[in-house]
C-alpha cells in the first residue's frame, strides 16, 4: 500500500511537486489527486488530525480499487486526474455571466416549473452575488431548530463545532473503503450537511438543503451525515425540482443515516441534475452512495426518491436493519428520457429479528433511454421473522427505450418471508385515446397516466414536494409520446 | 350548445371511405343524425360498426380515403380527438381501458372542465362537482367508493360499461356514440345502463347506438334503425326493422342490396 501513493505521485507529480503548497490561498487546485491534495483539502478546512488520517486511509484504499462496471451503464472512461478536487468557493469563472448567456431551454424549463425569477440565476450558476429572500427565512429556521436542540449545519461547521459526534459516527455506515466512489468521496469531500436530532426530539420542521444557504455549491463531492438519537424523528429533503446546472460532470456524494432506538428518519430526494442535451452531451454523471443503518430497536429509515436528472445515475439508497423490529423503506420513481441512463435501486440487509422492509420502484423510460432497477434483499441467519415486500414496475414510452430489472434475493433464514412483484407496461395508444376522447390534451393524458403509475411513491413525499414532483415529471417527459 | 334545436343536423356523413392497414372497412357510408333523434346501427360482425365509432371519435390508426363528416357544421375529421370531445361528441367504448392509479373522480372532473371551458362556462369546483356526480351515480346505482378507485381498474365488464354511461351523463354530450354498450351486461345492468341513456334524451341531443342485439332497443327505443354491412348503410327503417332483423338475420338485407 505504502508504495502506491508514491507511484501515483510519480505519475502526476510534475504538475504538483511544487505548485500546490504555495497555492494554498488560491481558490482552485489544479486538476489531479494525490495524498498532498488530500492534505491540502483537510488543511483548508482546518480539520482535526483524526479526519485527515481518515481521509488518507480512504485515499490509499481508493488507489487499490478499480471503477466498478457491473452496472447497466455505458460511458467514456472518467479521467480522475483531470478533475480539480478543490475550489472554494467553487469557481464560477467559466460560468455564464448573466441569464442572457444561459441555455434558453433551461430558462424555458424554469418558466414551466414556475421558478421565481430571482432564483433562476443562482440555479443556472450565473456569477452573481445571489442573495435571495430565503436568507431571513433561514435565520428564523435556525433559531427554531436550536431551541429544539437540533443541529443542522454545513459539514465543515460540524467538523469545527461537533468533532466528537463526527468521530463517533462518520464512516460507520458507509466505511471509507466501501466502494470506489465512496472511497474517493471520503478522501476528497469538501462539504455537505450534518444533522443531529437529540433524544426524544421531533424535529419541528422539514430540514431542507434548499435553505442551507451558506453551503450552496458544494455539489461535487458532498458528504451528509444524519444521526437520529433515541426516540427522535426527522424528515430531510434533499435537492430541488428546478434543474441545476453544474460545471462538474462527476458527482460522487455519500449520505449516511443512523437511527438509534425508536428513531425515525425520512429522507426524500428530488434529483434533477442537468441530463445533457438530447444527444446526451454534457450531462452530469451521478455516482452516489446512500445508506442508512437502523441501529436501534424499532427504528425506521425511509428513502423516497424522484430521479429525473443526470446523464448517468448510479445510486442505491440502502438500509441496514440491525436493530430488532426495525423497518426499512425505499420508494423510488426514476425517469430516464432522451439518452439518459439510470441504474438505480436499493439494498435491504436484514440482520435483526423481526425486521421488515418495503421496496416500491417505478421506472419510466422514454426516448432512447435505458432504465435499470437493481435491488438486493439479503436476509441473514440472525434475522428471524424478517419480511420483505418488493414491487417493481416499469413503464415504457415509445419503442426505442429499455427497462431492465435485476432483483437479487439472498435468504439465509428459513423463517423469512420475501415477496416480489414486477410488471412492465407500455403507455398504450388505447389509454391515450381514451383520455383524449374525454377531452384531455395528449400532454395532460400522458401526465395523468404517468402520475397514476407513480402514485404509490408520490404519496410518500411531503405534500409540496409531491406537487412539484408531478410538475417535474410532466416537464421531463414532455413530447415523449407522439 | 344550448342553441341547438330539435331537428338541427348534428352529424352529417357523406361517402365516408376508410381503410385500416390497407384494408377498406367503410366504403361510401352516408348517415344523417339530427338533434332529438336516437339511431341504432346494427349489422353482422366485421361490418365496420366499431370502425365507424372510432373514426368519428378521432382514433389515429384509420386512413380516410374519401368522404366527409360534418359535426354541428364543422369538418369533424379535421379536429383532433380532444377537440371533438370538448365539442360534445362522446364515445362510449366497447372495451374501456384500465388506467391504474388515476382516480375516476379526477378524470371525470378534468373531462367535465375541459367541456365546460369549451362552451364558455366556468370550471366547477370540487363541491359543485361532487353534487353533480352524486346525483348521476344514484341514477346509475353506483357506490360512492367507486369514485376513489382507479379508472376501470379491476372493474368487472358490467362496471366498466356503467362507468362509461356515468361519464356520459356527467358530460351531457350533444352526440353520444355508444359502441356495443349492451354487450356483457346482465338484464339488471342493462336496465340501469338504459335508464342512464334515456335520462339524456332531449330535443337538443342525439344518440347513436351501435349494437348487435335487438334487446337493447326494447329499453332504448330508437327513431331509426340502420343496417351497416360491407362498409355502408344498406337499409334504414324504424324500430320494426330491428325486430325483423332479429327474426330473419342479415342475409336478406345483403341479398336485397345485391339485387338492387
Amino acid at each position: 500500500m505504502s508504495s502506491t501513493p508514491q507511484d501515483l505521485e510519480d505519475l502526476v507529480g510534475q504538475k504538483y511537486q511544487h505548485g500546490f503548497v504555495t497555492d494554498i490561498d488560491s481558490d482552485t487546485l489544479p486538476p489531479g489527486v494525490d495524498e498532498d491534495v488530500v492534505r491540502v483539502i483537510s488543511r483548508k478546512k482546518g480539520e482535526p488530525a483524526f479526519l485527515l488520517d481518515w481521509r488518507l486511509k480512504a485515499f490509499r484504499h481508493w488507489q487499490t480499487m478499480t471503477e466498478p462496471h457491473w452496472a447497466q451503464l455505458h460511458y467514456k472512461p472518467i479521467d480522475y486526474q483531470s478533475i480539480s478536487y478543490y475550489s472554494a468557493p467553487k469557481s464560477k469563472k467559466d460560468g455564464p455571466k448573466s441569464l442572457a448567456d444561459v441555455d434558453p431551454k433551461l430558462l424555458e424549463t424554469y418558466d414551466k416549473l414556475g421558478v421565481p425569477l430571482h432564483e433562476r440565476a443562482r440555479l443556472a450558476g450565473v456569477a452573481v452575488d445571489a442573495v435571495f429572500d430565503s436568507v431571513s427565512v433561514a435565520t428564523t429556521f435556525k433559531e427554531r431548530l436550536s431551541e429544539a436542540g437540533v443541529i443542522f449545519c454545513p459539514f465543515s461547521e460540524a467538523v469545527k463545532n461537533h468533532p466528537a459526534l463526527l468521530e463517533q459516527y462518520l464512516g460507520t455506515v458507509v466505511p471509507p473503503g466501501d466502494n470506489f466512489y465512496a472511497a474517493l468521496n471520503s478522501a476528497v469531500f469538501t462539504d455537505g450537511s450534518f444533522v443531529y436530532i437529540p433524544k426524544g426530539v421531533r424535529c419541528p420542521m422539514e430540514l431542507s438543503t434548499y435553505f442551507r444557504i451558506n453551503a450552496a455549491n458544494t455539489g461535487q463531492f458532498e458528504r451528509t451525515l444524519i444521526i437520529a438519537d433515541e426516540g427522535s424523528h426527522v424528515s430531510y429533503l434533499e435537492g430541488c425540482t428546478a434543474p441545476m446546472r453544474d460545471e462538474n460532470q462527476l458527482h460522487a456524494a455519500v449520505v449516511e443515516l443512523i437511527a438509534l432506538d425508536d428513531a425515525n428518519i425520512k429522507y426524500s430526494t428530488v434529483q434533477n441534475w442537468y441530463p445533457g442535451d438530447e444527444n446526451g452531451v454534457g450531462g452530469i454523471y451521478n455516482f452516489v452512495t446512500k445508506r442508512g443503518e437502523c441501529r436501534g430497536r424499532n427504528s425506521r429509515i425511509s428513502w423516497t426518491q424522484v430521479e429525473t436528472g443526470s446523464a448517468i445515475t448510479w445510486k442505491y439508497p440502502s438500509c441496514v436493519l440491525s436493530g430488532e423490529g426495525s423497518v426499512g423503506e425505499f420508494y423510488s420513481v426514476a425517469v430516464a428520457n432522451h439518452m439518459q441512463q439510470a441504474d438505480t435501486g436499493t439494498k435491504m440487509i436484514h440482520i435483526g429479528r423481526n425486521t421488515r422492509s418495503t421496496i416500491v420502484s417505478k421506472g419510466i423510460s422514454a426516448g432512447r433511454a435505458q432504465n435499470t432497477y437493481r435491488g438486493l434483499v439479503k436476509i441473514l441467519p440472525s434475522a428471524d421473522g424478517a419480511r420483505n415486500y418488493t414491487q417493481c414496475d416499469s413503464l415504457l414510452m415509445g419503442d426505442r427505450c429499455g427497462a431492465h430489472t435485476f432483483p437479487y434475493v439472498e435468504v439465509r433464514n428459513p423463517g423469512a418471508t420475501v415477496e416480489h412483484e414486477a410488471t412492465t407496461s407500455r403507455i398504450g395508444e388505447d389509454q391515450l385515446f381514451y383520455l383524449m376522447q374525454r377531452g384531455l390534451s395528449q400532454e395532460d393524458a400522458v401526465n395523468l397516466i404517468v402520475n397514476g403509475f407513480c402514485k404509490s411513491v408520490f404519496k410518500e413525499l411531503p405534500m409540496e414536494f409531491a406537487v412539484e414532483a408531478q410538475n417535474l415529471l410532466a416537464v421531463s417527459l414532455e413530447g415523449s409520446v407522439g | 350548445m344550448s342553441n341547438i334545436q330539435h331537428g338541427d343536423v348534428v352529424l352529417d356523413i357523406r361517402g365516408l371511405t376508410v381503410s385500416v392497414k390497407g384494408r377498406k372497412i367503410l366504403s361510401g357510408l352516408d348517415l344523417t343524425v339530427r338533434a332529438g333523434e336516437v339511431h341504432a346501427i346494427m349489422g353482422p360482425n366485421g361490418a365496420g360498426k366499431s370502425t365507424l365509432s372510432q373514426v368519428l371519435a378521432g382514433r389515429a390508426d384509420y386512413e380516410i380515403l374519401a368522404g366527409t363528416a360534418t359535426y354541428l357544421g364543422e369538418d369533424l375529421l379535421a379536429l383532433p380527438p380532444e377537440e371533438r370531445a370538448r365539442r360534445g361528441l362522446f364515445l362510449g367504448f366497447q372495451y374501456p381501458v384500465e388506467i391504474p392509479g388515476v382516480n375516476n373522480v379526477y378524470l371525470l372532473k378534468a373531462a367535465l372542465n375541459a367541456r365546460r371551458k369549451q362552451i364558455g362556462l366556468e370550471e366547477v369546483d370540487a363541491f359543485e362537482f361532487l353534487a353533480i356526480v352524486r346525483d348521476k351515480m344514484k341514477l346509475m346505482q353506483m357506490d360512492e367508493s367507486f369514485l376513489k378507485r382507479g379508472v376501470n381498474e379491476g372493474f368487472s365488464g358490467g362496471e366498466k360499461k356503467r362507468n362509461e354511461i356515468l361519464q356520459m351523463t356527467v358530460l351531457e354530450p350533444t352526440l353520444a356514440i355508444l359502441d356495443e354498450t349492451d354487450s356483457g351486461l346482465d338484464i339488471d345492468a342493462l336496465k340501469v345502463v338504459s335508464n342512464g341513456v334515456n335520462s339524456l334524451r332531449s330535443p337538443a341531443r342525439a344518440v347513436v347506438l351501435v349494437t348487435h342485439y335487438q334487446r337493447l332497443l326494447d329499453h332504448i327505443v330508437p327513431d331509426f334503425v340502420h343496417v351497416l354491412a360491407g362498409g355502408r348503410i344498406l337499409k334504414s327503417g324504424d324500430r320494426g326493422l330491428a325486430l325483423e332483423l332479429e327474426r330473419r338475420g342479415y342475409d336478406w338485407v345483403l341479398e336485397e342490396a345485391n339485387a338492387a
